[in-house]
């Protein structure tokens, strides 16, 4: 609805066309509220469409994954939800050690045992039974994690594809609409974009990733946010034949690598050390080190693929937060203000839950998600 | 002067004379090159147990060839040379090569990227059977391998190439089944006073032209392509066309050559971070450069084709320019003289050149009769259809946005074949002019990357 | 079926064997692998996309079409490979060789 020519109302204007703010706004149309979804650039750009395509729990703290299976349901439901395919699979998801770190197979076990409580089964391999069921793993890995419902997805086609579904139950999308100036007038929030145009609305959401600290320092709060760019690369394509997406884990950066291939037979390799990003240019290159690290260690997690070529590198612009968990849930200081950002290099999983959750949150004032471990607060400061 | 790093990369004519003017300053270069042997494309060298002759491999060019791999073979010794090397990234002044598994950090302060061009292409339907090449690549089957690539050849395209590729096949014995010219024989006409900036080539070329017709090869002009026929089994098997008079007409062949004059190779330049500017002659995207051949990123040189189209000659002298542009940047008094010289040849090809692209322009409104189910992007099998419903259906109207949504240039070759004739079918069904549409960004590696990169050095 | 090059001259070169999916293929020194296996065959590979066989496109390194794999699971670049006795080639595509019973 339009007030003015100049001034764009509706109940909720969400700030970051990611796959947080796009999965938000179709939730919030399907819960029958008026949503206009603003993005500087194009939709799922930055940090949701250059990712790795990971739709992994495991691993993820425990007490994020009621969360994290709220978003696997969302997944699950993806084709019919959107009407189109994100080329999500189910097909698995394995997380390995190396035997120099044996210590890791009893937090294996623990994770597991604590997982299962929530809802997620974990089955650990390791020794023959390991090697007979993942024949592509190197002689350094020691066990793995295996969860049969992660999988992975598309990060190209999952946001574009929720802001289009959003788009068809009736969400504004404005792209190409960079917003400077943020404020609430009255009961209004205000936000003005680069261009002049004012959206008006109630509830203000921030789904700006590695920008929303330009926003939430004009509400007067700020978290410790800095970006960085993933290194990321894919093969050329071969015959469809590793289901699981497959990860190390590791405390070292530089070894934590992984991979998943696509139905099209493109195998993508993620992981090994971050690089510089840029806010202001919207630019993250892969530094060519980082590439050459990634591939030394992918080699060692799977010598089978050291046959295969790269084709493409790239990168995006993520933001991180110190304690690499993100700020969701309601600003502690201006009533109808809403955050839902710094995912730090693990938002695309969980980003359909975190949609979902943002949109009951916004519309019944409550959610069964504990948001305590994301308060905005949390950092001091602000 | 601290001794200043100055990395060449490419060794055709431009990288040849650039490392010669060097050279001759008293700088020992370092030349990278991606070929088994120096002369790139157009000069390139025929295998050492070969025995034909300049003359019969160069032709006209013969004295030029002989004098680029004389000077090349001269250098030797006063170069750091880097063959069957490709540089696949740049960063922090820091270029990174592969020379098969071998990982190889070149750091520069100074670059002149003389990196090339390869053919241009428009898709037809069909292109993507086994024996449609592209006419820089038929030539190089017969120069460097004394090979035609098939019984019955059909030259389709435009552009000078088309008939000088025609008229050698012709002269070593093979069998043209026709030429066939998007471009109408009026366009010459009209592009005749800037062709005459160089007469002895456009004599050259109007000799190709009747050599051709003397032979009695079928040629025609002002052509519409329809169909490349053939069986994904059998490959090709003849080429549909309509003639000038709108009337269909077959070809029966086995092998055809495509082109549409050159596209220059910016992918490291790209990388560099050097800026584009859209050239509405040719509508494509060329490195921004001052006359001299520097680009808008502070130590980096463009010269040859892969700055502009312009043809081998002008290349040696883009070569010796950026050279002297880099030497003067360092501080080595040039003689501006020679300079301003350089810049008046430079002048009379950019003229030529301009003449060429209009007597045989780019078909960019074949782009909009593609039929749906024509391959656009060969490498990822994208077609015509596939691109036109991202464009209606979920707005992708920029470059790179159509190829993350439809995998269109996302494949091995990055865009290198279909990126200028997809940004056309994104134009058309958008309704937008091409420049709007952008161009996809350069992705590293330049090329593909063994995963087992530096596992040696490891 | 006869090969898809045809040699025009410089055929007094030595001659030299490769394999290309288990059949001796005549070969000269000097030919690059495309050259060799185009001189006796019709195409060098499948297309992963189901529209037909590939017999590589530029000849000069650019456009990737090319890439061969050999009975050991290497890749060459057919255009820019120089050919030697013995290369054993397939022009299939591999077999889906990692997997895993989930």
């Amino acid at each position: 609805m339009t007030t003015s020519a100049h001034e764009t109302v509706s109940d909720v204007v969400i700030v970051g066309g990611g796959i947080m703010g796009s999965s938000a706004a179709l939730f919030l149309t399907q819960r029958r509220r008026s949503v206009t979804l603003l993005e500087s650039a194009l939709i799922g750009q930055q940090a949701s469409g250059t990712n790795f395509g990971n739709v992994r729990r495991q691993g993820r703290p425990i007490v994020q994954l009621p969360l994290a299976n709220r978003a696997s349901a969302v997944w699950r439901r993806s084709k019919e939800l959107l009407g189109e395919d994100v080329e999500y699979l189910q097909s698995g998801h394995l997380r390995v050690c190396y035997r120099e770190r044996p210590e890791l197979v009893g937090n294996f076990e623990a994770y597991a045992e604590e997982a299962r409580h929530v809802g997620l089964d974990l089955e650990l391999f390791s020794g023959n039974t390991l090697r007979n069921r993942f024949p592509f793993l190197g002689p350094e890995v020691l066990a793995g994690s295996y969860s049969h419902l992660d999988g992975h997805a598309n990060p190209r086609l999952a946001a574009p594809a929720f802001a289009r579904a959003a788009k068809r139950a009736g969400a504004n999308v404005y792209e190409s609409t960079r917003i400077v100036i943020v404020e609430k007038a009255g009961d209004d929030f205000r936000v003005t974009s680069e261009d002049g145009r004012v959206f008006r609305a109630p509830v203000l959401l921030i789904t700006a990733g590695a920008w929303a600290h330009f926003l939430t320092a004009q509400f007067g709060e700020s978290a410790p946010l800095t970006c960085r760019g993933p290194t990321m690369s894919v093969t050329e394509p071969v015959p469809y034949s590793i289901r699981p997406a497959v990860g190390v884990a590791t405390p070292i950066e530089e070894e934590s690598v992984y991979f998943r291939q696509i139905l099209r037979g493109n195998i993508i390799i993620g992981g090994s050390t971050r690089g510089p990003a840029y806010t202001d240019e919207r630019r993250a290159s892969v530094q060519p080190p980082n590439t050459l690290s990634q591939l030394k260690q992918i080699r060692r997690l799977a010598p089978a693929l050291e046959q295969l070529r790269i084709i493409r590198v790239w990168s995006g612009v993520e933001g991180y937060l110190p304690d690499s968990l993100p700020v969701m849930g309601s600003s502690p200081r201006v009533s109808g203000l809403y955050y839902a950002f710094g995912f730090s290099g693990s938002g695309f999983q969980i980003g359909p839950g975190v949609g979902e959750t943002m949109a009951e949150l916004i519309d019944t004032g409550a959610t069964p998600i504990s948001l305590e471990p994301y308060r905005m607060n949390r950092f001091g400061g602000g | 002067m601290v001794e200043c790093r100055v990395v060449i990369v490419g060794a055709g004519p431009a990288g040849i004379r650039c490392a010669e003017t060097l050279v001759a300053a008293g700088l020992r270069p370092t030349v990278i090159d991606e070929g088994r042997r120096d002369g790139g494309q157009i000069y390139r060298r025929q295998p050492e147990n070969f025995t034909r002759s300049y003359d019969m491999l160069y032709g006209s060019e013969a004295r030029r060839a002989e004098a680029i791999h004389g000077g090349f073979d001269a250098l030797r010794g006063k170069i750091d040379y880097l063959p069957e090397t490709l540089v696949w990234n740049i960063a922090e002044r820091q270029l990174y090569a592969a020379a098969g598994t071998n990982q190889i950090m070149v750091p520069f302060d100074v670059l002149i990227l003389c990196s090339g061009a390869v053919d241009r292409l428009m898709p037809v339907k069909g292109w993507n059977l086994a024996g449609t090449f592209s006419l820089g690549g038929a030539q190089i089957a017969l120069k460097s391998q004394a090979c035609a690539i098939g019984k019955q050849v059909v030259f389709m395209g435009t552009g000078a190439l088309l008939y000088l590729v025609a008229a050698q096949y012709q002269k070593m014995g093979a069998h043209v089944a026709a030429v066939l010219d998007t471009s109408p024989w009026s366009l010459r006409l009209s592009a005749l006073p800037k062709l005459l900036a160089q007469p002895s080539v456009l004599w050259s070329g109007v000799k190709l032209d009747l050599t051709l017709r003397l032979a009695g090869v079928p040629v025609y002009n002002g052509i519409d392509p329809l169909e490349i026929e053939g069986t994904a089994d059998a490959g090709v098997q003849g080429v549909s066309f309509k003639d000038r008079n709108g009337e269909i007409r077959g070809v029966a062949c086995d092998a055809v050559a495509l082109g549409y004059h050159l596209r220059p190779e910016t992918q490291l330049a790209d990388l560099a971070r050097c800026a584009f500017t859209f050239d509405p002659g040719t509508r494509q995207w060329l490195l921004q450069s001052d006359p001299d051949g520097r680009s808008s990123v502070a130590g980096v040189y463009l010269a040859g084709d892969g700055a502009r189209i312009r043809g081998a000659r002008a290349a040696e002298a883009s070569g010796r320019l950026a050279a002297m542009a880099a030497l003067h940047d360092l501080g080595h008094p040039q003689s501006a003289e020679i300079m301003a010289g350089l810049r008046r040849t430079l002048a009379r090809w950019t003229r030529f050149a301009q003449g060429l692209a209009q007597a045989f322009p780019w078909p960019a409104q074949q782009a909009a009769r593609l039929s749906d189910d024509t391959v656009v992007c060969r490498c990822e099998a994208v077609t015509a259809a596939e691109l036109r419903r991202v464009v209606l259906e979920t707005d992708a109207i920029e470059a790179n946005r159509a190829k993350a949504f439809s995998r269109v240039g996302m494949g091995r070759c990055q865009g290198r074949y279909c990126g200028q004739a997809a940004a056309e079918v994104i134009a058309h069904a958008a309704h937008v002019p091409v420049e709007q549409v952008g161009r996809l960004r350069g992705q590293a590696p330049v090329k593909p990357l063994p995963v087992v990169i530096g596992e040696d050095a490891a | 079926m006869s090969g898809r090059f045809v040699r025009l001259s410089e055929t007094n070169r030595s001659q030299l064997t490769i394999i290309v999916d288990g059949q001796p293929v005549r070969a000269l020194e000097g030919d690059t692998l495309l050259v060799a296996m185009l001189g006796a065959g019709r195409y060098l590979r499948q297309s992963e996309f189901g529209d037909g066989q590939r017999a590589g496109f530029c000849l000069m390194g650019a456009c990737q079409d090319c890439w061969v794999r050999t009975e050991d699971g290497a890749r060459l670049r057919a255009c820019s490979t120089v050919v030697r006795e013995g290369m054993r080639i397939s022009t299939r595509l591999p077999e889906a060789t990692w997997s895993n019973a989930v």
